[in-house]
């Protein structure tokens, strides 16, 4: 019993001497496994300008922009498939790295190997303990996309207005809401509402899946809720087709699921 | 033999502070560009989010860089041909080791570029030495034409895309400061055409994925080694780039790619007054450069692997005009030559390069079969290293130390003997 121990007690500080990561500073997407210790060097040169040293969104660059860089350390992430308050999963920050965050200072970083993204996404877990005490929630279910129609986008219109998504976002969709002067994020930083007519991209991606995905999740650490439970699926495809009509876009395909 | 100090090459801070972004973000090491800095380029300088404004849309950003390098180098030649009694050519040479050393200053470079509108980029680059003014580039280039990183049009005077960037090596002294293999002219010949690593003064389409793994390039542009005025004659040279990127477990990035340029130089031209008039290049005889290279990672070691296969038209070979064929040396030819390097880099973080290249050129066939077939052999080796204490999104700050030694086949008139050059570099490379 005493040897078995022994055996467990120096297999223990060899792993730590040896730097072999636990699971927490591990990153999964697809086939690959990202490790610590590699995306801290690349966090380092890529993202610590704006991220921070310690990753609370304070590096040298975040006064000069807006909205600010997210602080990692708080682990709330705006771009997520898991419900509201929840973890985001590895694949959720990997879309994220990969596509950028529109209308912000987050670019894209797709050119980085797949192996670095995921890397970095093990570095940015350690920054919050989060990752160590919780699991992701499952991610929420998507359900068929209808087809688009007039009446459809009218009565996303009328949701629009009925759920108050004109208070901030405006009546034309523009960000321009009466609400969106005093909105701040969860750190006390103000934030403008998204301008829909702004593009075919949104925030957290450019499908009408993308956009539905957000109406169920919210943006976390953002005062944009969830919409899970104050409107049924119909409903949410209606506001996301409404949305897709102001951005003067047709609707966008859905992408394959990155890092497979 | 070139050994010219060049223009020195760039990092643009302009765009790390529009971007809010360290040298680091899109460079290797800076000036060396990475993938992520070579898609930004190749993307129109635009990263595709909110902060790609073009520069009428913000007048209190003024997207400009300077850049100098005030070092202390020594130079050594260590079979130079002196006057035995200096001042009297009559007293006869005799050969010695000649060694001059100072501070320098490699002039100031001011770049600036961005984005003129939404999709249309721009580049302007003026380098100021102490006694002139030159401009090393100025195109505008028209992005993502058809919506598509495949079509993007540039005009103007601009670096060919180089497997290998010229503009952005690492090293700066006398002797290693460029790529050998870029500028290599056989013995004895007088093509107009000094090398791909020149700017040149044409049109480019380039094309790339979305993540930069595949890109293209093809380039017409006048025989003119990119300096204004008229070109040497009315011919226009192609140059074409590929080359294909692709991932490999626990290595990295592996880049393999293949490129050309084929061109016509004047042999003569018309004269007024036993002048040549400029522009009135004629008796066009062909050239051409081609070659492979690849640029390989094994994680935080990188190194470059660059061939080039040379060959020059027997006229221009011999620099005998093509009207006169009689002036030809008997048994003449087209020189043919082959060169490269490898350069190999060990990044231990985002502040230290270790590098060192060696370079070398061997003659095939000699223009003149009285010329030594082993004349113009050329063997460079060079080491350095660069650390960067200062690197933030405003300015950037590098200690620079570099050897370089070269040999060169073109003995003295004294012992007959090969030259050796050695150059030593230590200082500062700064932008902001």
């Amino acid at each position: 019993m005493g040897t078995t121990i022994k055996l467990i007690c120096t297999g223990a500080i060899l792993s730590l001497l040896w730097g072999i990561p636990s699971s927490a500073q591990e990153s999964h997407v697809g086939k690959f496994v990202g490790n610590a210790k590699r995306g801290k060097a690349l966090y380092v040169r890529y993202c610590v300008s704006c991220h921070g040293p310690d990753g609370d969104g304070r590096g040298e660059s975040a006064p000069f922009l807006d909205p600010k860089p997210r602080d990692f350390t708080k682990a709330l992430f705006k771009c997520r498939s898991t419900p509201s308050g929840s973890l985001p999963l590895d694949s959720d920050l990997y879309a994220t790295i990969s596509r950028g965050v529109h209308a912000s200072g987050m670019p894209s970083w797709k050119p980085l190997l797949r192996q670095e993204r995921v890397d970095l996404i093990a570095y940015i877990k350690t920054f919050s303990s989060a990752f160590q005490e919780e699991k992701p929630a499952a991610p929420v279910e998507i359900p068929m996309e209808p087809p688009t129609s007039a009446e459809g986008i009218q009565r996303g219109a009328q949701l629009y207005q009925s759920m108050n998504c004109w208070s901030c976002h405006g009546k034309d969709g523009r960000g321009h809401g009466p609400s969106a002067s005093g909105l701040s994020d969860s750190k006390g930083n103000p934030i403008t509402p998204f301008d829909f007519t702004s593009g075919p991209r949104f925030k957290c991606g450019s499908t009408d899946r993308d956009m539905f995905r957000d109406l169920v999740t919210g943006l976390d650490g953002t005062p944009m809720p969830s919409f899970a439970s104050a409107m049924t699926t119909d409903q949410r495809w209606d506001v996301v087709h409404y949305l897709r009509s102001l951005s003067g876009h047709k609707t966008q395909p859905a992408t394959a699921p990155t890092g497979q | 033999m070139l050994l010219t100090t060049l223009q020195p090459a760039y990092g643009i801070p302009a765009f790390a502070r529009k971007y809010g972004l360290r040298c680091s973000a899109c460079h290797e090491a800076w000036p060396m560009l990475n993938n992520f800095g070579q898609t930004f380029k190749d993307n129109g300088y635009q990263l595709g989010n909110e902060r790609d404004a073009p520069i009428y849309q913000e007048p209190s950003y003024w997207p400009i860089m300077f850049r100098t390098t005030p070092v202390w180098h020594r130079e050594n030649n260590n079979r130079q041909a002196v006057d035995a009694i200096p001042g009297q050519p009559s007293s006869g040479l005799v050969e010695r080791s000649v060694t001059t050393s100072g501070f320098d200053v490699g002039g100031v470079d001011v770049i600036t570029a961005g984005t003129l509108y939404n999709n249309i980029s721009f580049f302007i680059q003026p380098s100021i030495s102490n006694s002139s003014i030159s401009l090393s580039q100025a195109w505008a280039r028209l992005d993502r034409l058809a919506r598509s990183h495949w079509l993007n049009l540039k005009l103007g005077r601009f670096e060919l895309d180089e497997p290998i960037s010229q503009e952005r090596t690492l090293t700066l002294s006398n002797t290693g400061g460029l790529y050998y293999t870029y500028f290599f002219t056989p013995p004895g010949d007088n093509n107009f055409f000094q090398g791909i690593g020149l700017p040149q003064l044409g049109i480019e389409l380039q094309g790339h994925s979305d993540d930069d793994s595949t890109r293209y390039s093809v380039a017409a542009v006048t025989d003119s080694n990119g300096a204004g005025s008229l070109p040497a004659n009315q011919a226009l040279d192609v140059y074409a780039n590929f080359n294909q990127s692709f991932e490999v477990p626990r290595l990295g990035r592996q880049q393999v790619g293949v490129y050309g340029f084929l061109g016509e130089s004047p042999t003569y031209f018309q004269t007024s007054g036993g002048g040549p008039i400029p522009g009135s290049g004629t008796g066009n005889r062909s050239f051409y450069r081609v070659g492979a290279y690849g640029h390989w990672y094994v994680d935080k070691f990188d190194f470059y692997t660059f061939f080039l296969h040379g060959y020059d038209n027997v006229f221009l070979g011999n620099s005998v005009p093509a009207n006169q064929p009689a002036l030809l040396p008997k048994g003449a030819a087209a020189p043919t030559w082959n060169g490269g390097f490898v350069e190999a880099h060990y990044n231990p973080n985002s502040r230290l390069i270790f590098l060192s290249r060696y370079e070398l050129e061997r003659m095939s066939r000699q223009a003149n079969p009285f010329i030594p077939a082993n004349a113009g052999n050329l063997d460079t080796w060079t080491i350095g290293y660069r650390w960067y204490p200062i690197m933030s999104p405003r300015a950037g700050l590098a200690w620079t130390q570099e050897y370089s030694r070269i040999i060169n086949v073109a003995p003295t008139p004294v012992s007959g003997k090969d030259p050796i050059h050695n150059s030593y570099l230590m200082g500062l490379d700064f932008d902001f």
